[in-house]
């Protein structure tokens, strides 16, 4: 699924000013619509995530409960395939490869052409936005013609890592841009340069510091992305975690590991994000 | 590079004999080596086999193909997923959005909600099938919902799951660029609530929302494997399809079908987008 | 605190517009005290501006009386109707706000109309008001331009032109000119009197910037912490502060210290008249304004309370400030530039105070010459 978070786009670091005062009546009208609406939308949102929980939970006999399902995770393997745990490996592995190749390839790239070659912001842009407009299902095909010459079968799942870093784009691009727009990099590269430093000085110690905020969400992203990939990954016959999980249900339908894991990489990316957006909270001056 | 100073008209600093060096683009080449290589290359094979006979000659007549019944059924039935998906979750969305968006911008609710929404979105494919399965599915938790396994209404369902976060984070800083002066000289000029969405608020949140909704079309349009693990031996939208084309050698007549197909869905997507590109400028100009 | 007599027009006309009354005004944010029992009344057709460092309660005041937020307690009446507990859109006041506050998506032409419009006024006379007011404002050419396209100034003008479009009974502008470049600042304040003047209506003006508070209003009222400090006419309020914190805050202050004796204070040998006649005698410190300070060189090193060197000059143009060391203090003086251009730093001066009256502050610790807001 070609997810399209935009977390770089939303301020996870908030605007800076409180709402103004407000009527009296108003207010109160407005926080009873708010009420309802976070326990309308917490329920339907918990509710899948909850049966998922219970389903990991459930013990051999319906009804029961047993954690036997989160212990299995480590130690899972289903008829004829390999363990669990090697694909939830390969797809860790992937994640970081993809992530540390997606920070090389775009960052210096984006300073530079800020920095050096603006003409070419554009064309970054859309390319950075195309993936968007081709979508992973359309990618494969072609992929799979490319990787059919390449003899796939003998190829490591980690070559996935080139593809992925391809679907990354869009979401590392926007929250790159976000991070690089909320400094003034202009400035800041001309008063170093009038300093003394070298152009590359200027990107690794003086603007890449500062877009901390904006490198963290472009990690973000790409591990969500990676994480959850399937499409590709199925397409193309290699066992990355999704398509683990997704033979593990064709065969066992009901394998409470199944949502023991699922429910794992849920909250691992849950848990990145709310430290994100803690982490990235705007120090100083309030209101 | 040599700092040119500013001195009196006529006088010119000396300069330091220059080597020859690379361009400044020079520095872009990795990158664009990179995508040409993994992106346009295999998009390029996908279009050129698309307009091509088996036996390799050329015929742009293929697109025609696109019309035939049987692969109309299919573009119909991805449409009306993601008509369903993306209006359900363009407006319930907006609603969360607009509750995230009226508190306190550096509330712990404003980043619960913020941060469930950016782990939501990417939450789709496999695992939310088979939450939604285990509850309302035959065995369900919940209750069994007859008509989980209908398409389009069990799928859509599912869709909206993950709809409704992504719109939040989209629609979310375009709420946030609703100036409270607005509100309050509407008010002031005497304008009642519902007079102030209908000529302020409304007017200027409609691109963005329609932007946003268009994104969420797309967003569906490129889905495959929620709607493969909730039902994976009928093909009822494109994605599907293509699978089904790429692993079988059935196929229509002479042509590459998976080919086609993908073409078809690029052309779709890219309408797409460029009418939410296009709804984004105007509201970027208002809301910024 | 004190009120003014009915305000009259430059040509003793009086002014049309309806009293504004604001009676025992509270506010409070959490444990922040935002209003503290304010009582204020605003003369028909009078402009008074609300003076104030951040957080001194002016724009809660303007707010309050807006309708866009609710008092604690206290009554709010506008030409003999309680509005107190009456929404904003039924108010009929119109308010300038300090910047965005234009409707991007509609042109100015029909920015100006839209208080009309919700009021079901046909277009016709819609269009015929708009253009009006846009006339008064000298915006009438650019009618069907988009907000985004006009200066700062121009938007504050529409934004002005909107609010008066409606006819209100009473106009509120919270530092409108806040945002605006200096010289727009300057233009567009002496413009907002001239159309306030000329229409006559009740207006409230918020600033932060004495200088355009002094400039025109008819009674400024200098705000602190909640409550008024002084509610007066600009020249009183200047000459004759009437605490401290206004002394410090409208204008520059010397701080000396001096004696105060039978209804005079002594300040290093000179006798200066009081403010407030009745204060009792004992140390004390005096603010002396520094217009009232004069210079004259001295060739021999002669020593005395008033004798002194010259630390610095800071140019401001017409006039200069000069700081002079007296051994025990330091003094500013401000001179018009020529005479000031002829003691530079190190010469020896002496000074003269004019005997305006002064205030007295009980604080009896002389710190250097006070500081601008």
């Amino acid at each position: 699924m070609a997810a399209l978070t935009s977390v770089g786009e939303t301020p996870l670091d908030a605007p800076a000013k409180r709402p103004p005062g407000m009527q009296a009546g108003r207010r109160r009208r407005l926080n009873i619509f708010r009420y309802v609406v976070f326990t309308v939308f917490g329920a339907f949102f918990l509710l899948p995530l909850l049966a998922m929980l219970r389903f990991s939970l459930e013990g051999a006999n319906l009804g029961t409960w047993s954690v036997t399902a989160w212990k299995q995770i480590a130690s899972y393997q289903g008829s004829g395939i390999p363990p669990l745990i090697s694909s939830i490996e390969i797809t860790l592995e992937l994640a970081v490869i993809t992530c540390a190749v997606m920070l090389v390839l775009l960052v210096p790239t984006m300073i530079w052409v800020q920095l050096r070659v603006r003409w070419l912001a554009r064309t970054i842009e859309f390319l950075c936005l195309l993936p968007l407009t081709i979508p992973a299902i359309v990618l494969v095909v072609g992929l799979a013609e490319i990787y059919d010459r390449l003899q796939r079968l003998t190829l490591s799942a980690l070559m996935l890592f080139w593809v992925y870093v391809i679907l990354a784009l869009p979401y590392a691009y926007r929250a790159l841009a976000a991070g690089l727009g909320a400094i003034d990099v202009k400035t800041l590269s001309e008063a170093a340069r009038s300093l003394g430093a070298s152009w590359f000085t200027v990107m690794v110690r003086v603007i890449a510091p500062n877009m901390r905020q904006g490198i963290l969400n472009a990690v973000l992203l790409t591990w969500s992305l990676v994480l959850g990939e399937f499409t590709i990954a199925y397409l193309l016959l290699y066992n990355n975690l999704q398509v683990e999980l997704y033979s593990i249900s064709r065969n066992t339908p009901n394998a409470g590991v199944l949502f023991a894991t699922s429910f794992a990489v849920l909250l691992f990316a849950f848990a990145l994000l709310l430290i994100l957006s803690y982490a990235g909270r705007r120090r100083g001056i309030r209101g | 590079m040599a700092v040119a100073a500013t001195t009196e008209a006529g006088a010119r600093p000396a300069r330091a004999r220059r080597r020859p060096s690379a361009p400044a683009w020079a520095g872009t080449v990795p990158f664009f080596a990179y995508v040409a290589i993994f992106l346009l290359w295999p998009t390029g094979i996908v279009v050129v086999h698309a307009l091509k006979n088996p036996n390799g000659a050329w015929a742009f007549s293929n697109i025609g193909e696109l019309g035939n019944p049987l692969v109309r059924g299919y573009f119909l039935g991805s449409f009306k997923l993601c008509l369903l998906s993306s209006v359900a979750g363009a407006v319930l969305g907006a609603v969360l959005a607009y509750a995230v968006a009226s508190g306190d911008p550096d509330g712990s609710i404003r980043r619960l909600y913020v941060a469930v929404s950016g782990v939501l979105a990417q939450f789709g494919g496999v695992t939310l099938a088979f939450a939604f399965l285990v509850l309302i599915g035959p065995v369900g938790l919940l209750f069994h919902a007859s008509w989980y396994f209908e398409f389009p209404w069990g799928i859509t369902l599912i869709y909206t799951y993950f709809q409704i976060p992504l719109m939040v984070l989209v629609f979310l800083p375009a709420i946030d660029g609703l100036k409270a002066q607005w509100r309050e000289a509407s008010e002031n000029l005497g304008s009642s609530a519902w007079q102030y969405w209908r000529y302020v608020g409304g007017p200027l949140l409609a691109p963005a929302f329609l932007g946003a909704a268009l994104l969420l079309f797309a967003n569906a349009l490129s889905a495959f494997a929620t709607i493969e693990a909730w039902e994976n031996q009928i093909a009822y939208v494109v994605p599907q399809q293509i699978q089904t084309a790429m692993s079988s050698e059935v196929g229509l007549s002479n042509v590459n079908v998976a080919d086609l197909l993908a073409l078809g869905m690029v052309i779709m997507v890219a309408i797409v987008m460029t009418a939410y590109a296009l709804l984004q400028r105007r509201a970027a100009r208002w809301l910024r | 605190m004190t009120s003014s007599p009915v305000t009259r027009t430059q040509d003793g006309a009086a002014r049309t517009g309806v009293e504004v009354r604001m009676e025992e005004l509270s506010r409070h944010y959490g444990p922040v005290v935002a209003l503290d029992r304010l009582d204020l009344t605003l003369q028909p057709g009078e402009l008074v501006a609300l003076l104030g460092p951040s957080g001194c309660g002016k724009t809660t005041t303007l707010r309050l009386l807006a309708g866009l937020e609710d008092a604690d307690s206290g009554r709010i009446t506008v030409g003999g109707r309680d509005l107190t507990h009456v929404s904003a859109a039924k108010r009929d006041m119109g308010m300038v706000f300090q910047a965005y506050s234009l409707f991007p998506h509609m042109t100015v032409r029909q920015n100006v109309a839209f208080g009309l419009r919700l009021r079901k006024v046909g277009a016709a006379a819609r269009d015929k008001r708009g253009l009006e007011m846009l006339d008064l404002v000298g915006l009438s050419t650019q009618a069907d331009r988009y907000p985004h396209q006009l200066s700062g100034g121009q938007q504050q003008r529409v934004a002005l032109a909107r609010a008066l479009a409606i006819e209100p009974q009473v106009l509120l502008l919270d530092e409108p000119l806040s945002a605006l470049d200096a010289k727009v600042r300057a233009q567009l304040r002496d413009e907002i009197r001239r159309i306030q003047l000329e229409v006559g209506i009740t207006t409230l003006f918020v600033t932060h910037d004495q200088e355009e508070a002094l400039a025109i209003a008819d009674r400024v009222g200098v705000m602190k912490e909640g409550r008024l400090e002084q509610l007066a006419p600009p020249t009183e309020v200047y000459s004759r502060p009437a605490t401290p914190f206004v002394a410090e805050f409208v204008g520059l202050s010397n701080r000396l210290s001096g004696e105060v004796r039978g209804g005079s204070v002594i300040v290093r040998g000179c006798t200066l008249p009081l403010v407030e006649a009745a204060t009792p005698d004992g140390q004390a410190v005096a603010l002396v304004r520094p217009e009232a300070v004069t210079l004259a060189p001295h060739d021999t090193p002669e020593s005395g309370p008033l004798a002194g060197t010259v630390i610095a000059v800071t140019f401001l143009g017409a006039t200069s400030r000069v700081s002079v060391d007296l051994g025990d203090a330091t003094v500013l003086a401000q001179l018009p530039t020529s005479e000031a251009a002829t003691l530079p730093a190190g010469s020896r001066v002496t000074l003269t105070i004019r005997p305006d009256p002064v205030l007295v502050s009980a604080d009896a610790s002389p710190a250097a010459a006070g500081e601008d807001e």
